[in-house]
């Protein structure tokens, strides 16, 4: 026979684990229900908006990469438009000039970026800061420049950049248009990339990532070799971000030197901020954000529409300071608050749970403040 | 050799345009500890209000005066509204606060002012100075002023007690706050100091870029270079560095075979990346130590 005390302890041990195991079915419900919603959308809406959804999946993606390495590994970067340039004009070149197939041009657009970031990476490895974004800038400055040069103009075409053929829909698949297959195709690399995105900041290897960011030193104490994973990170988060740089070539159909200047890469970073650091869906929300809120800007006013679009993003990030992830903590924070009024009962539990995620929320803020 | 230096003298002229941009940024940098990305269009809006006061038959001189004043407090009022409320947050949202207000002024002087060219006059004349035609007057006058400014500038932080208290504040607001300093003043100080060199450097390079909304945007990209070269903590150095860049450029795109004229740009990039993998902190920046 248990003693009411004893099933108290029970209970409180009980329920932090099956509070657990809720929310991460919850947490699946809620993934499979966007992925049916976002299976949907293009057979709900047709051409112009359906190529819009494509390109806010590629931004989210090329965010993603760029999250990789500022939100996960702290390496700050302002020229992330550089890589995705790159990856846009392996999958041109090799279309056009070669005559690859569009989806074998996705893997190599991917390595090349790698390489490109791991050389990047390499002499970052002693810079930060305002250091280092200024070698990151310094490579997207430079490649609308190499584009343009006329020595690669063969591969490149010069300024006037390449057009590129709209992948076809497959046989098997004569139902739905080009614009509503290149959108599931987006879809489905976006969505493979995110889950191995997952897999690796769940990983021993992404704890070794968060640590260089949370504290380099203390990790190196630890044992962790922190200029192979930070330059690894840098490689991984280029290729992320070529390979959304590949998919936007398919789906824009033109590459030219101009489409891949600065504000490419300030528009990733804004993304990137609003969206939350050190967030995978936060990604999505950057670009959406980032597709979305000049088109509404412009709408307000065509004369004013970069009036418009910043006062927008001051207002956005007056209310949620530390992006929308962060906001979303803060509101499940109070939720949960909200629900602990409701049940005393279980007091302890929820408030054990909400702080531990506020101190580090806090500690990244201190942290991101040091670099 | 006239060639050589002719080309050193170009970019020299070029330089100096860079280097008031360098030094702007590095003010506000050791101010409040963040790179202004806005400067430039910051800059940009008070070349704009300076014209339009010409437009209305202001003379040159009290024009220069006013609109370095109303810079000033132009620059207070901004750090005032946006960056006080942020001034706990994230550096990343400071950041996008800075993008927001360049979206902003950039658009606001298209909407004001229109995006066609506009010519700019300038106070020295255009004549070529010594009548050879290594430099023109525009270019010494510009010369001159960049270094009149950089001396009164070291002189009011290391000669005044303000500007020590606002180095303090810069340096460790805690303890500058303990030491009995208003930090918050201090900052906003710094935003009216950098707002009014970004004026004076607007209404020197507008004569010779022509004035359009999108007047400094390369110049900015040259300032930071500029600045990160001579190193983020120290005034002097981003003059120098701002003066360097613009002869590195020069010099690519004249001596370098082949690729320098296409190229120019990227590889004074390059040699400036070159450079800080030597000095990770600039040529002449501090390397700050923190503890363990």
């Amino acid at each position: 026979m248990t003693t009411p005390q004893q099933e108290t302890v029970a209970l409180g041990v009980a329920a932090p684990a099956a509070r657990q195991a809720m929310r991460l079915q919850t947490r699946h419900w809620v993934l499979a229900g966007a992925i049916a919603v976002a299976l949907v959308l293009p057979f709900v809406f047709q051409g112009f908006v359906v190529f819009q959804l494509t390109e806010v999946l590629i931004y989210g993606l090329a965010i993603l990469g760029l999250n990789l390495m500022t939100g996960f590994n702290g390496q700050f970067s302002v020229g992330h438009g550089a890589f995705f340039g790159v990856g846009a004009y392996v999958t041109a070149i090799m279309m056009q000039r070669w005559n690859v197939p569009y989806y074998w041009t996705l893997p190599p657009a991917g390595i090349v970026c790698f390489v490109v970031g791991i050389l990047f990476g390499l002499p970052a490895l002693r810079l930060r800061g305002l250091y280092l974004a200024l070698v990151t800038f310094a490579a997207a400055v430079a490649l609308p420049q190499l584009l343009k040069f006329h020595g690669l103009e063969g591969w490149t075409g010069g300024v006037q950049g390449i057009v590129v053929n709209q992948p076809d829909v497959p046989a098997f698949l004569p139902i739905i248009d080009a614009d509503q297959w290149l959108y599931l195709f987006t879809l489905a690399i976006t969505l493979l990339m995110f889950w191995g995105a997952s897999n690796l900041t769940g990983s021993r290897t992404g704890r070794a990532i968060m640590a260089i960011r949370d504290h380099e030193i203390a990790a190196a104490a630890m044992g962790i070799n922190a200029p192979l994973y930070k330059t690894l990170t840098f490689g991984v988060s280029a290729l992320y971000t070529g390979v959304a740089g590949a998919l936007s070539a398919l789906a824009v159909q033109f590459v030219a030197p101009d489409s891949f200047s600065l504000f490419v890469s300030i528009n990733f970073l804004v993304g990137l901020i609003l969206g939350g650091m050190g967030s995978l869906p936060g990604c999505l929300f950057g670009g959406l954000f980032v597709l979305y809120v000049p088109n509404i800007a412009e709408s307000l006013s065509r004369g004013l529409a970069g009036v418009a679009y910043g006062v927008i993003m001051l207002l956005v990030i007056f209310v949620m300071p530390s992006g929308a992830a962060g906001f979303a903590r803060y509101v499940g924070g109070l939720l949960a608050r909200h629900r602990e009024v409701e049940l005393p009962a279980h007091r302890a539990t929820p408030n054990a749970v909400a702080r531990p995620a506020q101190r580090v929320e806090h500690q990244r803020a201190e942290s991101a403040e040091n670099d | 050799m006239q060639l050589f230096l002719q080309q050193v003298l170009a970019g020299l002229a070029n330089g100096a345009i860079y280097a008031g941009m360098a030094l702007a940024l590095v003010m506000i940098f050791l101010a409040i500890d963040h790179l202004n990305f806005a400067q430039g269009e910051m800059a940009t809006f008070s070349t704009f209000i300076a014209w339009q006061l010409l437009a209305w038959g202001c003379p040159y001189w009290i024009t220069f005066v006013l609109v370095v004043a109303i810079s000033f407090v132009g620059g207070i009022a901004i750090e005032r509204v946006l960056f006080k409320p942020l001034h706990n947050a994230d550096i990343l949202a400071n950041l996008v606060a800075f993008i927001a207000l360049f979206s902003i002024l950039n658009s606001a002087d298209g909407y004001i002012w229109d995006y066609t060219i506009k010519t700019f006059p300038t106070p020295f004349g255009s004549k070529p100075l010594f009548g050879s035609v290594l430099i023109d007057a525009h270019e010494a006058g510009m010369l001159v002023v960049t270094a009149v400014l950089l001396g009164l500038l070291y002189l009011f932080f290391s000669g005044t007690r303000l500007g020590l208290a606002m180095r303090a504040a810069a340096h460790n607001p805690v303890s500058a706050r303990l030491v009995g300093i208003r930090v918050g003043w201090m900052t906003a100080l710094g935003w009216g100091i950098a707002a009014a060199i970004g004026a004076v450097s607007g209404m020197l390079i507008a004569p010779v870029v022509f004035l359009d909304p999108n007047m400094m945007f390369g110049v900015l990209l040259y300032g930071f270079a500029g600045a990160v070269l001579g190193g983020m903590t120290s005034p002097g150095g981003a003059v120098l560095g701002g003066f360097a860049v613009g002869v590195i450029e020069n010099m690519a795109g004249t001596f370098v075979p082949y690729v320098g004229r296409d190229l120019k740009l990227t590889i004074a990039l390059l040699v400036i990346v070159a450079v800080l993998m030597v000095r990770p902190a600039g040529i002449f920046g501090r390397t700050t130590v923190s503890r363990v």
